[in-house]
């Protein structure tokens, strides 16, 4: 990694394995990193999302030990056998499957925070590229982990996903068939998802290995944005964010556990609960909560291929956002502007969340009918989504770009430690400051 | 801290929206919300009623299991922890004198271990619940076209959970609305999911909600002889039955609500220590 190292060799044996192998002095490095000494709750979801990957693969392990990845077998391995009768199956798939929403839900505040707080700006770009890999990679994982346990919203979930690849003219039904190994979703499509998707969590680590070292180099952006300028304006990581890292996990674990035991059962679709059934399709095929804006993009387009590269392309945005933002500054913190078209994009993506949910025809305001405008009534879920996905894609494309020759941004300090030294809480060293105003 | 409150009203908040995305997506299917009824597993610490769910055992042997399957449960389970018949005196289920002779009571088909030919004995609690069909052709057959779904998992493969259930078998099933053509082996319910449009002759505009079911109205008031003495009136039954079908659904409801008290306890403590030794660690440095 980058840096001075500070790591002294204190035995032979240490000094031995330094010209060797420099494992030790690797380590001390990590834990000594220089880091910014201003980073709030909202840098803590690194910490929080590694982990989440090591739940996810600790439990996803035993649970492939118990699991039978075939057509016939998989719906009752998962609901006869391992949650009625492998010891305390009910616990480890009940912590593996809301992991998975656990995962998004911190996944989806670490991308919020470092387009807030302008992370991805140089030098970090190929920090903020690995970290939409892994977020691509997720999602893929995540989407065929939910086929596993064969219910029907497994099964028609990858029917309807598997059947979007089909919209790409000459080479899509090729593909289709290869990824289902056949010529509908059968057997061998679970077989070869169980495959992926036990991989697949193995080169996301590989890839965080490769975003913490791509964070190592330029270091932690902050919420100031201002450059790390002196050794002042840094801590090391341990004890100061080990710390604070563990006890952001531990609050993070309370409300993994409320899921866990108490709502085991409230982020997942009854239709789940019913055997794979290739004759009967369910009334309302939705995905998982974390998949919903994207489903929204795609109904919105009445085109199949068109809705599948909008749907590429909303993803895509988040590829090349830092060749998109012209603004100097970083932090949104001293951008007013950018950050109230910040925020409605967030609102954008949460509607686009719930349109995903409901019927395409389905009414926005109840009862309330209006004129049909390109198949579709103008009060309808389709056309919220519609217009939720141009704004998605109008903040990326016109307003980044564009806003930084409009708006005026207020001053920034000089130094990312100014505005904490003139911050009451920091001044007498702990004494009489109120505590709600520090961390 | 009063970020911390921020990121954590964020972080419910985000799962709220969530819960909101996921709960009302059903609701625009047109049938009835399944009647509200108090249940005994309700609240995050409450456990099943023991008394309910031998009761609720007995409705779904005399009635519901002429036509159901419930083919993840074991006989065995009836004794485990948690379940109607638990006793603590035989911590391993197939001890349980209950559940041996429950399981006695049924006839199991199997092979001659000696001539392979295909026998009926005696369960014993490791068999499953037979299926009261030979497979599900037989069941359509028998059920004028309709297939009886298993009740293994029942609850959870519908909205409502045991509301449903309840709603389902306590609904006035005989006096479908004027105007409506119930066709011949079925019968009108408001609280199943359905389009009743192509059946409807009245008013376009008051379309009744609710769907079509092919199972008559299986309980009456008196139907079981509870043995507990509780008067077996139809809404107790019905009561009963749908606890009974949560837990079979849910079994292991108790040793999840027990350790997560245990484990919410503990997170709570060890957050506590957290954020002293956070305070404590960060106590002379600004930031």
């Amino acid at each position: 990694m980058s840096g001075h190292s500070s790591y002294e060799p204190k035995t032979a044996i240490e000094r031995w394995l330094d010209t060797r192998l420099p494992i030790i002095r690797f380590s001390a490095d990590l834990l000594d990193f220089p880091t910014p000494r201003n980073l709030n709750y909202w840098y803590t979801f690194g910490g929080i999302l590694t982990f989440c990957l090591a739940v996810q693969i600790v439990t996803g392990i035993v649970l492939a030990m118990h699991y039978d990845p075939s057509g016939a077998g998989a719906f009752n391995s998962v609901e006869q056998h391992i949650m009625r009768d492998v010891n305390y199956g009910w616990l480890i798939r009940g912590i593996h499957a809301n992991g998975a929403s656990m995962f998004f839900l911190a996944v989806y505040l670490h991308i919020l925070r470092g387009i807030y707080y302008g992370s991805f700006k140089a030098p970090r770009e190929v920090l903020w590229l690995l970290g939409c890999v892994i977020y691509v990679l997720m999602m893929a994982t995540a989407f065929m982990g939910y086929v596993l346990p064969w219910g029907q919203m497994s099964f028609w979930g990858a029917k309807v996903i598997t059947n979007l690849l089909g919209a790409f003219p000459i080479v899509g039904n090729a593909i289709t068939a290869l990824l289902w190994g056949g010529f509908s979703v059968d057997s061998p499509t679970l077989n070869r998802f169980f495959s992926l998707h036990y991989l697949l969590p193995f080169v996301i680590a590989a890839v965080v290995g490769l975003h913490i070292w791509a964070l190592h180099v330029p270091g932690n952006n902050n919420p100031t944005g201002v450059n790390v300028k002196s050794k002042a304006d840094t801590v090391a990581f341990h004890p100061y964010y080990t710390v604070k890292d563990g006890f952001a996990v531990s609050v993070f674990m309370i409300l993994f556990a409320v899921f866990v035991f108490f709502l085991p059962d409230a982020l997942s679709k009854v239709d789940n609960a019913v055997p794979a059934n290739p004759l009967v399709t369910p009334a309302h095929i939705v995905p998982e909560w974390y998949l919903l804006p994207f489903y929204a993009i795609l109904r919105a387009i009445p085109d199949k291929l068109m809705g599948v590269l909008a749907l590429g392309g909303a993803l895509a945005m988040l590829f090349i956002l830092p060749w998109l933002d012209t603004s100097k500054v970083r932090s949104m913190r001293y951008r007013p502007t950018a950050r109230i078209y910040f925020f409605i994009w967030i609102v954008a993506a949460l509607a686009l969340g719930w349109c995903g949910s409901q019927e395409p025809d389905g009414q926005v305001i109840q009862g309330l009918h209006g004129p049909t405008f390109i198949d579709y009534d103008i009060n309808s879920v389709t056309w919220l989504s519609r217009i939720a996905a141009l704004y998605y894609f109008a903040y990326f494309l016109l307003i980044t770009p564009l806003l930084a020759f409009f708006e005026t941004p207020r001053p920034v300090p000089d130094s990312l430690y100014t505005p904490v030294l003139s911050h009451p809480a920091a001044t007498p060293a702990g004494a009489v400051a109120a505590p709600e105003t520090k961390g | 801290m009063a970020r911390a409150l921020g990121i954590a009203a964020a972080l419910v908040g985000a799962l709220l929206t969530a819960g909101a995305i996921g709960g009302p997506a059903l609701a625009a299917s047109s049938q009835l919300e399944p009647m509200a009824v108090h249940w005994s597993f309700e609240s995050p610490f409450a456990m099943y009623d023991q008394a309910q769910l031998q009761r609720g055992y007995k409705v779904y042997r005399e009635v519901c299991a002429a036509c159901h399957s419930m083919s993840m449960v074991a006989f065995r389970n009836l004794g485990d922890k948690g379940g109607p018949f638990w006793n603590p005196k035989y911590p391993n289920p197939n001890e349980n004198p209950v559940v041996k002779a429950i399981a006695a009571d049924y006839q199991i088909a199997d092979i001659d271990s000696d001539t392979g030919e295909a026998i009926k004995r005696p369960g014993t609690s490791a068999d499953y619940f037979p299926n009261p069909f030979a497979n599900p052709v037989a069941a359509r057959a028998a059920n004028g076209g309709a297939l009886p779904p298993d009740m293994s998992l029942l609850v959870k493969a519908r909205e409502g959970g045991p509301a449903y259930i309840y709603s389902i078998v306590t609904g006035d099933l005989t006096t479908a609305p004027h105007g409506l053509t119930v066709p011949a082996g079925k019968y009108y319910d408001p609280y199943m999911a359905g389009d009743m449009s192509p059946y409807w002759k009245g008013d376009p505009n008051k379309i009744p909600v609710g769907g079509f079911i092919a199972m008559p109205p299986p309980l009456t008031a008196g139907k079981v002889t509870f043995d507990d003495g509780t008067p077996s009136t139809l809404a107790q039954e019905a009561k009963d039955v749908a606890a009974f079908l949560e837990w079979a659904a849910d079994p292991k409801m108790e040793e999840r609500k027990q350790v997560g008290t245990a484990a919410m306890i503990f997170l709570l403590l060890f957050s506590g220590l957290l954020y002293l030794t956070y305070r404590g660690v960060w106590r002379n440095v600004g930031h």
